[in-house]
């Protein structure tokens, strides 16, 4: 059966919960062989058997963490080398999209990226994308080379599905090329405790109307009471009043959940474009009109100061 | 020794108009209103901001595009680029990011560079990952997806804030840097700036003047086919709700009813 290369995204070890999507999709084209990379690679061992992963190819190395991008493009091509896989699938992230597309370039390869599905095809396989802002849907195919995928979160369930999982050192020695752009330092995000916005089930959102920094107290307790992820929209970032980081739109995260909640947020195109293939999406806004209403299953036309506390409380004394 | 500064720049389609494909697929350059990616934007801008701070620096815009396109260089000029290169060439309707690449990695290399500077994504596309591709293509650094950036005594620094961190990056030159929308708003060109971008130089270049055979690039040379393009089916009409007191509580009752409480 055909080898299936997987990237494997992990912090220190925990594999993040979109590589185990991956392995879900991997399985549907053949056998998943997962290349972890960094601190911790052979601790994800346990998680990728569980969910599939018939191998792990696993290296660490201080350039991982000093230089930029290449030191795992060149990981990743050696793993490549070894295994001859009929496909390679990246979880998408900003510099795992980048990893992959140098990859591509190297072993001569299409690349398609932030895929929302995948199936296998008579041609290879067949990607499922949005585009343009999610109006369209689109099917595609790499047409030359080993096809390299990139995929979104939220794409497919998490599945458990034993295999070996064995453990094997990859060798790997960097070229010049991988010294050339050097991290001088890092400033790790601190974390909020709650769900990681591309990863929630629920997404809490807060847009100009919130008014404040200090008002997105109520956005998160909503949040909090739901155990969401808490999003902003640009002109709640621009404001300050909430980290870039939280940003859902074109230029900020894309997000899937099962739930969003938009509460002061007018729904602009590029808004709309980082979070319209939510399955459920609810709207607050005190303006009939909003865009936003356009997309929503449940919307509430009204003041978010007076809906989201109501909500909240509501929530917290169903949950008892 | 002059700095030399390639920014890439997009020709898109208007993302508040109605995008569509064409029926062969591509995306519909010519029924759409198009303009200067808003996210080139700020690469010009910095550009612009390094080129003032060095001695003596020399700004091209770039661009692999149809005829229209030249409005995307106007405007780049029109902000205060020197100069503009235009790649335009029958052939290359349909090319995919391989392709791209390969054509503007030719012509910058052909224009001479100390440092490229490209948007952190294409505003149709939004693949954000060209930057890193032309790193590879040309074999020089990629310090990509800035939020800030200086350049000083032949090296590039900035801030990338990643998922998990914000890391500074430092590379030599010759390089290829992406600045994201966080690295500074975009100026408006004057209207000085208009009419000086009018005398300013455009040079258009096709495939055979780089060396580049039709069947590298184009929808035949892609690397990538699309089967199909549909569009999203309209979601279906929600409740809407009018908040009299109640709003919140009946949110509540909604979310009970989809078992999300
Ligand atoms: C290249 C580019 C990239 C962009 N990328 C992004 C992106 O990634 N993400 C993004 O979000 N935007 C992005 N934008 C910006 C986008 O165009 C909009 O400007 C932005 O989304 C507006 O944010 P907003 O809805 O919070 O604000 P507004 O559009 O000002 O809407 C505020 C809404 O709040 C409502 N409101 C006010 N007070 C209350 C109240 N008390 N109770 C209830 N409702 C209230 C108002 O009725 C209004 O509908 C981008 C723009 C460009 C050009
Ligand atoms: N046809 C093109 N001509 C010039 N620059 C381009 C072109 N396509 C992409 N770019 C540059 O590459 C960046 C990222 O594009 P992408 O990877 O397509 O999202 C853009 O912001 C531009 O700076």
């Amino acid at each position: 059966m055909a080898e299936i290369l997987v990237y494997v995204d992990h912090v220190d070890g925990a594999v993040r919960k979109p590589t185990l999507e991956l392995l879900t999709l991997a399985r549907r084209l053949g056998e998943p062989v997962a290349v972890a990379l960094g601190n911790g690679a052979a601790d994800t061992a346990a998680a990728l058997a569980e969910h599939g992963a018939v191998k792990v190819l696993t290296a660490d190395a201080p350039e991982f963490a000093e230089y930029l991008v290449v030191p795992k493009v060149e990981a990743l091509q050696a793993a490549y080398e070894a295994v001859s896989p009929a496909a390679v699938l990246v979880p998408s992230s900003a510099e795992n999209k980048e990893i992959a597309a140098r990859l591509a370039v190297r072993i001569g390869s299409g690349i398609i990226t932030d895929a929302v599905d995948l199936e296998a095809g008579d041609e290879g396989p067949v990607a499922t994308q949005s585009a343009f802002a999610a109006s369209f849907t689109t099917k595609s195919r790499v047409s030359k080379g080993t096809p390299v995928i990139t995929v979104k979160p939220n794409s497919a369930p998490v599945e458990a599905a034993p295999a070996a999982g064995a453990v094997e050192a990859l060798s790997v020695s960097f070229s010049e090329k991988a010294h050339g752009t050097k991290v001088t330092s890092r400033t790790p995000r601190e974390s909020t405790g709650r769900p990681e916005l591309t990863e929630a089930a629920i997404v809490v959102s807060g847009g100009r109307g919130v008014n404040g920094a200090e008002n997105f107290a109520i956005i998160e307790a909503l949040a909090d009471s739901l155990g969401a992820a808490v999003g902003a929209s640009r002109a709640a970032v621009d404001a300050g009043w909430y980290p870039h980081s939280n940003q859902v739109g074109q230029t900020g995260k894309s997000v899937s959940p099962q739930l969003y909640i938009a509460s002061g947020i007018s729904g602009a195109i590029q808004h709309r474009a980082g979070m319209q293939t939510s399955k459920t999406i609810v709207a607050i806004n005190k303006d009939a009109e909003a865009p936003i209403f356009d997309l929503v299953d449940y919307g509430v036309v009204g003041d978010l100061f007076d809906v989201v506390p109501q909500l909240t409380e509501e929530v917290k004394t169903r949950k008892g | 020794m002059s700095l030399r500064i390639v920014v890439c720049v997009k020709y898109v389609p208007d993302a508040t108009g109605d995008r569509h494909f064409a029926d062969d697929l591509t995306v519909d350059r010519d029924d759409v209103d198009g303009l200067l990616s808003e996210l080139d934007e700020y690469a010009v801008e910095q550009a612009l901001q390094i080129a003032e701070e060095a001695d003596d620096a020399e700004v091209t815009v770039l661009t692999v595009g149809p005829e229209d396109a030249k409005d995307a260089l106007r405007k780049a000029l029109s902000m205060g680029a020197d100069k503009a290169v235009h790649v335009e060439d029958d052939d290359l309707h349909g090319t995919d990011v391989m392709g791209t690449s390969l054509v503007l990695a030719k012509a910058i290399e052909k224009t001479g560079y100390d440092v490229v500077i490209a948007g952190m994504a294409s505003t149709d596309g939004t693949m954000g990952v060209l930057p890193a591709i032309l790193a590879e293509r040309l074999g020089v650094p990629q310090v990509t997806l800035l939020s800030e950036v200086s350049i000083e005594d032949g090296v590039v620094k900035g801030r990338r804030d990643g998922d998990s961190a914000s890391e500074q990056l430092e590379a030599s030159l010759p390089a290829v840097v992406s600045v994201t929308d966080q690295s500074g708003e975009a100026r408006y060109p004057s209207f000085k700036g208009i009419m000086a971008a009018k005398k300013k130089p455009v040079e258009s270049l096709e495939l055979d003047d780089l060396d580049i055979d039709a069947d590298e690039v184009g929808l035949a040379g892609a690397w990538t086919a699309v089967d199909s393009a549909a569009e999203r089916p309209a979601r279906t009409a929600g409740t809407i709700v009018k908040d009299e007191g109640e709003g919140g509580k009946q949110l509540a009752e909604f979310l009970a009813s989809q078992k999300f409480i």
